[in-house]
């Protein structure tokens, strides 16, 4: 397999087989929720088949004899023999982490863990029907079986291969059918091409011959002499006979692969019915295909986007004039017209999309994540130019003209458009990192000999690929942490009349123009004494040093604190939660923790949505100008001079209704010192953060801007208080707020001189949550 | 800076800049370009001898105020002043000085060592020292500017 083609090939099933193992552990969970229909057991059972029958193309042998156990057994659970309990789905469970394992270890050349494989198949064999694997029983539905099984039998390696692939993939239960049933009559007769597509009557026979005692009788009365013989020309048709107890389905599957190519009829030998000849075109469409709904999605994903676009260009007025429908072009075209027809169209779609959406196989292409950046890098590039554009045309006094100011409108909603679709381009569910977690609770649980219950929630929500790719690291560590050193054991839970079974939750939400991640435990909660007691022990505080438990808590992310007495096998690898804090860091985010003792911990996780663009607030404060996240606002206002009121010697609350909130003074939390500005002369933003509500004093407003997010850490550091920068009309720089950092660094009591690092220098580490 | 196209050969060249009256110079595969004064956004909390940032053809990059840094002064910004765009390490850093002088090779000066001169932050960033023409020019280590950065920082 050293030629390229074939690799090639081979990284696609690789890639498959991904999408597979995620298909697979979600129907795993699904069943293990009780979700046993025989959907969900169908698509378990096809993803193991596929995966079965790509690794024997590919001669992965470790691979095909794993999964053909499985496989064994989700045929027989879907056949209805073998019940799916709680502890088959959990041997099922194990059984994918290792097939997931077999993958690894076939994609790197290298060999699993035979000792576990071994093991693990043997405890799926003990829960098939008949106790261990039986190879050449004319089981019925065990047509694979009887094609894997036998490498011994004479079938050179081709043939052995094309069987595995032509293998039926999706067929209904075989119902059990009555015994004293009439023999089957099989007319097959193949075209030219059958054979044109490489397939073979001959192995479709060995199948139907495979699936119980069956006669077959060649018709050669086409045959012609050799000499005028056409040699791809189909001259043969067949009669097969077999037992009436063999099943309708399984004599379909055999040919699944040739039935658009021969004539054929399947008919009880008393009632052979001709219409039956058309059978297999239903047959094939309905079982093999996955429910028709697939093809009609297309038309509402457009519709939704082409709804969601209209409704975010808000259709400005200078469009009016513009009236003959006539004209094709895109942008302008009549948008009351377009409202409408989507308005219309909309309901159904979303009633489609509701009714399909357990259903639907997304179609995908794959790109290359170069292509994908490269565009959004250039996109991001044109956007900062569109507005300096914008802001030169102003300078100029040519905006003031109505069609230049037409055309400037129009293509800064062009830019938005483009830009906000190349960005969906990247946005993924974190569902693809929360699916890699079940098997992680598992492993850790068993290691511990703790009982586990992952909950997870808000796998849908959507963040850009490359946070995705970053969630993995500080989840998997977080969830390791809150079982190892947050749960306790059974008997220690029941001692303490709690359930013996820990619950771990894992949840999502989109927060402020942030994601949350949070990790819980319904565990001891931090043991502050013990935390405190190392921090003085490792020099990271003093031993006077008096801590809020907030504090304390939050020591754990100090930079060479592990609690752990013994580095356990867990938690303890090397990477403490000070790795975590810092990688998260370096990603714009925070992470913090709350923990009550005896009832638990909560890991919050909180990271940008995106690393490129940003709908911003722009701002002056002192003679910067800097951007607010727009998500984060919730209103701004002017304060009158009576709501601001002093509360101790450092605050000030801002009366907004009848609400008090912190009010903080921006340029003073940044260290640019304080504002000039008495707080009516400014403007509060009202801003959602971390810990509620909060006012930050600016000095004016100067709009409204969807900006280009540039890392600062790049070329330079994170700065607390600062989640980016980027790139205004005139070319300068200009710093993203980050709002709950600033507030962080206000509630520290802000004022640490400019000269200071930003780097705090005190071992405690400052995101407080509240 | 028109020879600037002939580095390909052996032996490194520098590149020499002046700073009040002292100066400099660098290696000339770490500068990736000079550039005229632009004014920098101050970042928040930093060290004061990071001017703020710039933008440069859309990447956000610190600009240092290499006086304060080697603890000679703090620079007046103003237009005449110059920015040198250097990597350091995998970062790109803007360092402002007073003017861009010359190209030299090391190959036709002998690079000295650096008197002890105990404590000075120069102690730290100055490599060795060139005599040239009755000159002196101070042969900088940007690894360890940025190092000393991070060092204090940590």
């Amino acid at each position: 397999m050293a030629e390229d083609p074939m690799e090639a090939i081979r990284a696609t099933f690789f890639i498959e087989c991904d999408e597979l193992l995620a298909q697979l552990e979600e129907g795993l969970l699904a069943m293990e929720q009780g979700a046993a229909d025989s959907e969900t057991i169908n698509s378990v059972f096809r993803a193991v088949h596929s995966v079965k029958g790509g690794a024997g193309a590919f001669g992965l042998d470790p691979l095909v004899r794993f999964s053909h156990v499985f496989e064994t057994l989700m045929d027989q659970i879907r056949a209805g023999k073998v019940e799916a309990t709680e502890a088959v789905v959990a041997a099922l469970l194990r059984a994918a982490d290792m097939l997931a394992d077999h993958v690894a270890a076939a994609r790197t050349g290298a060999v699993a863990d035979e000792a576990r494989s071994e093991q693990i198949g043997a405890a799926l064999m003990a829960l098939t029907v008949e106790g261990s694997a039986q190879a050449f029983e004319p089981e019925p539905s065990e047509i694979e079986g009887l094609d894997f099984k036998p490498m011994t039998i004479a079938m050179d390696g081709l043939s052995d291969d094309m069987a595995i692939d032509f293998t039926p993939i999706a067929f209904e239960p075989a119902a059990p059918l009555p015994v004293a049933e009439a023999g089957w009559v099989i007319n097959f007769k193949p075209h030219n091409a059958l054979y044109a597509k490489a397939n073979d009557a001959a192995l479709v026979l060995r199948e139907l011959t495979g699936l119980g005692e069956a006669t077959v009788t060649v018709d050669d009365s086409a045959l012609t002499g050799l000499d005028v013989m056409e040699p791809r020309q189909a001259y043969m048709a067949w009669t097969i006979r077999l037992p009436g107890s063999v099943a309708e389905d399984d004599i379909r599957d055999a040919f699944a692969f040739v039935d658009e190519d021969c004539d054929l009829t399947i008919a009880r030998d008393v009632e052979a019915g001709p219409e039956m000849a058309e059978a297999p075109a239903d047959f094939d469409i309905s079982a093999l295909i996955q429910p028709p709904i697939a093809e009609e999605t297309p038309a509402p994903d457009l519709l939704g986007s082409l709804l969601a676009q209209v409704q975010d260009a808000p259709a400005p007025a200078p469009q009016a004039p513009r009236a003959p429908p006539a004209s094709p072009s895109p942008a302008p075209a009549s948008p009351v017209a377009v409202a409408v027809a989507v308005a219309d169209v909309a309901p159904k779609s979303d009633a489609a999309a509701t009714g399909a959406a357990q259903a639907v196989i997304p179609q995908t292409i794959r790109v290359d994540l170069d292509r994908v950046d490269r565009l959004i890098n250039l996109v991001g590039e044109m956007v900062i130019n569109q507005a300096m554009l914008a802001q030169r045309v102003m300078e100029s006094g040519a905006g003031k003209a109505a069609d230049v100011n037409l055309a400037l409108t129009e293509l800064e909603l062009l830019t938005r458009g483009i830009q906000d679709s190349v960005m969906a381009i990247r946005a993924q569910p974190v569902k693809s990192v929360f699916q890699r977690m079940p098997r992680l609770v598992r492993e850790v649980g068993e290691a511990t000999g703790k009982r586990v219950r992952l909950v997870t929630e808000g796998e849908g929500t959507e963040v850009d690929k490359t946070v995705v790719e970053r969630l993995s690291d500080p989840i998997t560590h977080m969830i390791r942490n809150a079982i190892d050193h947050g749960l306790e054991t059974p008997a220690e839970r029941e001692a303490n009349g709690k359930p013996g079974e820990g619950v771990v939750r894992l949840t999502a939400a989109h927060r402020s123009g942030r994601i949350v991640i949070e990790v819980s435990d319904d565990g001891r909660g931090v043991d502050r004494v013990r935390v405190k007691a190392k921090a003085v022990e490792n020099g990271l505080i003093a031993a006077d040093a008096q801590l809020s438990d907030e504090e304390i808590d939050n020591l754990i992310f100090a930079p060479g604190f592990s609690t752990a007495a013994a580095v356990s096998d867990i938690s303890g690898r090397g990477v403490g939660m000070d790795v975590v804090k810092r990688s998260v860091q370096s990603l714009g985010g925070r992470i913090s923790i709350i923990s009550t003792p005896g009832q638990g911990s909560r890991f919050s996780l909180s990271l940008p949505l995106t690393l490129a663009v940003l709908d911003g607030m722009v701002v002056t404060v002192g003679n910067q100008t800097l951007v607010a996240p727009l998500t984060a606002i919730i209103e701004s206002l002017r304060p009158r001079p009576g709501d601001v009121r002093p509360l101790g010697p450092n605050h000030r609350v801002l009366q907004i209704r009848d609400e008090y909130v912190p009010l903080i003074d921006t340029g003073a939390a940044l260290g640019f010192g304080a504002s000039s500005l008495s707080p009516s002369e400014g403007v509060a933003l009202l801003v959602e953060c971390e810990i509620g509500r909060v006012a930050l004093m600016v000095d004016h407003i100067q709009g409204q801007r969807q900006v280009v997010i540039k890392s600062l850490e790049t070329n330079y550091q994170s700065t607390e208080g600062v989640a980016a920068a980027t790139i205004l009309g005139d070319g300068r720089v200009a710093l993203i707020l980050d709002i709950d950092g600033l507030v962080a660094t206000h509630r520290r009591g802000a004022a640490r001189s400019d000269v200071q690092s930003s780097v705090p220098q005190s071992p405690i580490p400052m995101a407080l949550a509240g | 800076m028109t020879q600037a196209a002939d580095t390909a050969r052996e032996g490194s060249e520098l590149i020499s800049f002046r700073i009040g009256e002292q100066e400099f110079c660098v290696d000339i595969m770490a500068v990736r370009e000079i550039r005229g004064w632009t004014p920098a956004t101050p970042v928040p909390h930093s060290q004061r001898f990071v001017k703020g940032v710039i933008n440069l053809r859309g990447a956000v990059l610190p600009v240092v105020d290499l006086a304060d840094r080697l603890g000679i002064g703090i620079a007046e910004e103003s237009a005449r002043h110059v920015i040198i765009v250097a990597q350091i390490r995998n970062r790109i850093v803007g360092l402002l000085v007073d003017a861009v002088c010359d190209i030299l090779s090391t190959a036709d000066h002998k690079v000295q060592r650096t008197p002890d001169l105990a404590g000075d932050a120069m102690q730290h960033f100055v490599r060795g020292l060139i005599p040239l023409d009755g000159r002196m020019i101070s042969l900088l280590d940007l690894d360890l500017i940025l190092d000393q950065t991070q060092a204090e920082a940590a």
